[in-house]
């Protein structure tokens, strides 16, 4: 059994004991441990279950690369699902819970899978899922769901704090281990900017825990040092618990700091995303160590020989009484010799070298370990514990020589390098045969803007596994014990049979066995990244830390192939999972993104609006009365407008001044129809087509003076329409005279719309706005009420109507004037949705609804806004294709039910007979679709095939609950044809 | 994330403060053109692995177009000029050329 031990325990203060609960029992831990070593330290080893067979899981490691240990982290609107226990730090209080199992960790249903094993091969939710589309709907998937998913996903907000930040270094060194140390020394001396960050709460990496001697001092005195040194340093900053995510272009890096997950409440921000730019990152983020894959090593009590020894030193744990270490390679007699240290019995070393008579086994022999080499793990006998190890050759099927009863087996199958910093952004790895590791290639790192390297590698993570080498690699005198070379042992035994295999892990977390990689490369699967998907290997949380370099091995293996051949699946960021909140930092709520005001934009709040977002603006969509619903309130200013007067606040139009020698020239570029020839002083409603073809925006122009035009632009294409500007200006048409400004904001502008507008506007006074001063289609500057004001008689609604543009600190002035003189002709402001059914009444087309980026002008009836004596605009020849053309394309027309409802938005009109996908075939869909007030009906517009030659024609378009729809195709101007209201 | 430096400016840039604009040097076909050449005018594009030549508006500083021409395999960036060019600068050229013996040049 796992217990706290008596003494020791360098990272752990034993006079600060700390309270927390795992599955709602109370616990005892103490300041510095970790969840892992806490819970270990009460004695329990059974902690999880697999995510596929439901098999008992326990620790196996102790850092960032453990598979098997997330729980439910915290309760309520802080309950945070899949935390690795060992890499959360303890604070006293904490809640935690173990995950994926029912009705409890001990006794869990979901383990029947474990039994049918056979029924769950490699590739098995292909395989079965496949087999109809119906049966995945209606079986599997509701099954799958149910039982699928690790931890519980919160069901609140989540409360707490994030943020993100910027820095820029030289040097950003990503590990703060001895190799970290000595690369953030050496570039601080050389006077260079330096981040230095570590992922955990310690320096000093896995040196305090294997020992050895670095300018002779022990490695711990040695690291206390060093950071005394660094911190004096003014160009050097010291990050813990602050993990290097990514390195990507260019030497942008992303960095995640843990700031305060281990001290809740403390008002600080959760987690802060670092966004840095470095010269270089040097990469120091050491090595993991393997697993072996041999039959029960998911056992609990089975554990990376690394991590035995961290809970014994680092934090005074045992993970048992009784080791047996299992290896290929002498540093893990290191853990022997711990434990040793720590009191524990080690009751043999199992060696798969056919010699072990390094000085590291030597000196456990030494102890009187009994040391057996060329010999391996048959199986793993326990349950939920490790009870015993059949013992057998490793050259062999897996013949039992002996059985040994244990409690813990520390298994060790060499050190992999942590490359993935190195390949984030494009650096390659090369394999060392000797070492039998994956190491970075110095000679084709990951390159920045003039060619040079943005990531090096320093220490473990380049291969300098033992002390010695590091020490040698830095030029620093110093290291440990020598070591014999390691023996490439995968699996374990050489020849293990099948009924071992099935129970051989690779990927202890999503269940990926040595049989099922053999079984994928039986069934033809070549490619380690298709190995990967069919098998799931490495797909879980950790993301393969430690299955794989073992599973390639074996997919090699099992083609035969050396592993180079096979190479690595590819190293994505981050590092380690990160918080979704450090990701959204603080854009979030009122601040997720800016928000436009118009002028009026407060006046409106007080008023009783009910928003609408347009862009980042909010536009009033319409302002209910008490007692009022939306429908009722759009009704009353639709009717009110057509009877009285409305005011609307138009000031999001976009405004768009052309100004230049060839201005007209540039327009008429840009617009279909022809601008160069609209008079001073009038307006012209234009289109706008990419140059593929399709409408991309709308609007009045008004030609303000000989060589200056004002385009109006949709609420949401102003800024984007200005662009599209620029680009045809700056780089086609650059040597052409033209300057253009968006002054959008600079100007509120309000629609007085309606049969009594002139009365309220000659109730201002300072102008005449009669007809015959301001006919339809023109403008004119004036003083209007005392308002410095253009004014443009341009209508959307139908209507008698003046658009009035003032300097924008005046809007909300002549806004509440406009709003008071206009009680005595019952003025009302009104929305955008009244603003909508009211040009769908005139069969005004709107961009976004008619337009959907398929659109021609053509499409919408719109053929005499298109200018057919310009040699070209934007869009014409793309206009010209066949497609184009096509006779068939559908065109608008208006759409009216036959009993007077509405159209549900977006349905379409079927047609006879169906296409080959066996769906009816159809003949055009509903762009827009409202109820007038005014007419007492619905309306609606549509494209239609051969739509306006079939006027009268009745369409079917079925809408939910297999309801059919009649409507008649009709002209879509629904409301004073004739035109006679506009241009009064 | 790309840096690259805007020549108006004459500062480094995050890819964050750009809008990108697809290849350069583009020519355009209007009205008169055949339908191959409006098709590869307005729809082929190199997409090299290697040397391409890129436009880039700085969106949200000065908001001129600029052309870059950049390695999109290694990332490093031969060098950004004026989008008021109809070719490359003969010295980008010669550069890149020196640079990548085997690229077959802009066009």
């Amino acid at each position: 059994m796992s217990q706290r031990l008596a003494k020791g325990g360098r990272l752990i203060d034993r006079t600060k004991p700390l309270t927390f609960t795992f599955n709602s029992t109370r616990y005892t831990g103490f300041a510095g441990d970790t969840l892992a070593s806490a819970l270990l330290g009460t004695g329990k080893s059974l902690l999880g279950r697999s995510f596929k067979y439901h098999r008992p899981r326990g620790l196996v490691a102790s850092g960032v690369e453990e598979p098997n240990v997330l729980v439910n982290l915290g309760e309520g609107d802080r309950l945070e699902p899949d935390q690795r226990a060992t890499t959360t730090e303890l604070f006293d209080g904490a809640v935690a819970a173990s995950q994926n199992h029912w009705p409890s960790l001990a006794f869990d249903v979901g383990a029947i899978n474990d039994y049918a094993y056979r029924m769950f091969p490699a590739g098995f939710y292909y395989k079965t899922f496949m087999v109809s589309t119906w049966a995945w709907h209606k079986i599997f998937e509701p099954i799958v769901r149910q039982a699928a998913g690790l931890g519980a996903a919160p069901r609140r907000a989540d409360p707490d704090r994030y943020e993100q930040a910027y820095a820029y270094c030289d040097v950003l060194v990503a590990g703060g281990g001895v190799a970290g140390l000595m690369a953030a020394l050496k570039a601080a001396k050389e006077g260079k900017r330096v981040i230095l960050a570590e992922q955990t709460a310690h320096w000093g990496g896995r040196a305090p825990v294997d020992g050895g001697e670095i300018e002779g001092m022990a490695p711990e005195a040695w690291v206390k040092k060093t950071l005394e040194v660094l911190g004096a340093m003014d160009n050097v900053r010291l990050m813990t618990r602050t993990m290097v995510a990514g390195v990507h272009d260019h030497g942008y890096v992303i960095v995640y700091e843990r700031v305060a997950d281990h001290t809740p409440g403390d008002d600080r921000p959760r987690h802060r995303l670092w966004r840095v730019r470095a010269g270089v990152t040097k990469v120091a983020t050491g090595a993991i160590e393997r697993p072996l894959a041999f039959a029960g090593n998911d056992i609990p009590g089975v554990m990376l020989a690394s991590a035995v020894r961290d809970y014994i030193v680092n934090w005074a744990v045992s993970p048992g009484e009784e080791i047996i270490v299992v290896t290929n390679n002498d540093d893990a007699y290191r853990t022997a010799l711990a434990a040793l240290k720590a009191g524990l019995k080690v009751i043999a070393v199992l060696d798969a070298r056919p010699t072990a008579n390094g000085p590291l086994a030597e000196a456990v022999k030494a102890k009187g370990v009994r040391v057996m080499p060329g010999h391996a793990v048959s199986k793993v006998r326990g349950k939920s514990k490790v009870v015993a190890v059949e013992i057998c050759k490793q050259e062999s099927a897996g013949e039992v020589v002996e059985v040994l009863g244990c409690d813990v087996v520390a298994m060790s199958g060499g050190w992999s390098p942590v490359v993935h910093l190195y390949s984030h952004a494009g650096g390659k790895v090369l394999w060392d045969e000797a070492a039998a590791m994956f190491r970075p290639d110095p000679a084709r790192p990951p390159t920045g803007d003039k060619a040079q390297p943005i990531a090096e590698v320093v220490g473990a993570a380049n291969g300098a596994l033992t002390l010695t080498a590091l020490c040698a690699e830095a030029g620093l005198a110093g290291g440990a014990e020598a070591e014999a070379p390691l023996a490439p042992v995968w699996v374990m035994p050489a020849k293990a049979k099948d009924k071992l295999k099935f129970k051989a892990f690779l990927d202890f977390q999503n269940d990926v066995k040595v049989s099922d990689v053999q079984l994928a490369a039986r069934e033809g699967y070549a490619s380690v990244e298709h190995t990967k998907r069919y098998t799931t290997l490495g797909m879980a949380t950790d993301q393969g830390k430690l299955s794989n370099i073992n599973g390639l091995a074996v997919l090699s293996e099992a083609l035969g192939q050396p592993i180079p051949q096979t190479g690595t699946t590819t190293f994505r960021p981050p590092y380690t999972p990160i918080s979704f909140g450090a990701i959204t930092g603080e854009a979030r709520g009122e601040i997720f993104q800016p928000l436009r005001k118009t002028p009026m934009h407060g006046w409106h709040e007080t008023h009783g609006v009910h928003w609408e977002p347009v862009g980042l603006w909010r536009r009033p969509y319409t302002y209910p009365r008490a007692g009022e619903g939306h429908r009722d309130s759009v009704n009353r200013e639709i009717v009110n407008t057509r009877t009285n007067v409305g005011l609307l606040d138009a000031s999001t139009l976009g405004k768009i001044v052309v100004n230049g020698p060839d201005a007209g020239k540039f327009l008429d570029m840009m617009y279909t129809n022809m601008m160069s020839t609209l008079p001073v002083g009038k307006c012209r409603y234009g289109l706008m087509c990419s140059d593929n073809g399709f409408l991309i925006d709308d609007g009045v122009v008004v030609r303000l003076s000989e060589d200056t035009w004002l385009c109006h632009t949709t609420s949401g294409g102003a800024d984007h329409i200005h662009a599209h500007m620029e680009d045809w200006l700056q780089c086609e048409w650059w040597d052409w005279k033209v300057y253009t400004a968006n002054l959008t904001e600079e100007y509120a502008q309000i629609a007085v719309v309606g049969p009594k507008a002139r009365m309220l506007l000659e109730k201002l006074g300072g102008m005449d706005v009669s007809k015959e001063a301001l006919p339809f289609m023109t403008f004119k500057e004036g003083e209007l009420g005392g308002f410095p004001v253009r004014i443009y008689r341009i209508s959307f609604s139908g209507e008698l109507s003046y658009e009035i543009a003032v300097p924008a600190n005046m809007g909300l002035a002549l806004w509440e004037k406009l709003n008071e003189a206009g009680a005595a002709f019952s003025a009302m402001p009104y929305g955008t949705e009244a603003l909508h059914v009211m040009r769908a009444e005139k069969g005004f087309i709107m961009i976004g609804d008619e337009t959907d980026g398929t659109v021609i002008p053509q499409d919408l009836g719109l053929g005499w806004a298109i200018s057919k004596k310009k040699e070209d605009y934007l869009g014409k020849r793309a206009q010209a294709r066949v497609h184009m053309t096509d006779p068939d394309r559908w065109t608008l027309v208006g759409l009216e039910t036959l009993d007077g409802s509405v159209l549900p938005d977006g349905v379409y009109a079927v047609d006879e007979g169906v296409n080959e996908n066996n769906q009816r075939k159809v003949q055009g869909r509903v762009t827009s679709t409202y109820y007038s007030p005014v007419l007492n009906k619905g309306i609606a517009m549509g494209l239609v095939k051969h739509g306006p030659s079939r006027m009268g024609e009745v369409l079917d378009f079925p809408a939910d609950n297999g309801v059919v729809i009649k409507a008649r195709i009709c002209d879509p101007v629904f409301y004073d044809k004739a035109g006679e209201k506009a241009d009064v | 994330m790309l840096t690259l430096t805007c020549p108006y400016c004459g500062v480094t840039v995050e890819e964050t403060e750009l809008y990108p604009g697809g290849e350069a040097h583009l020519k355009r076909f209007g009205p008169g053109s055949t339908d191959a050449e409006f098709e590869s005018y307005m729809f082929a594009r190199k997409n090299p692995k290697g040397v391409h030549f890129e436009r880039w508006r700085h969106a949200y500083g000065c908001g001129k177009w600029f052309l870059a021409a950049r390695d999109t395999v290694t990332w490093e960036v031969f060098g950004t000029y004026s989008a008021q060019t109809p070719e490359p600068p003969a010295a980008l050229v010669a550069t890149i050329k020196q640079k990548r013996p085997g690229w077959e040049g802009w066009k």
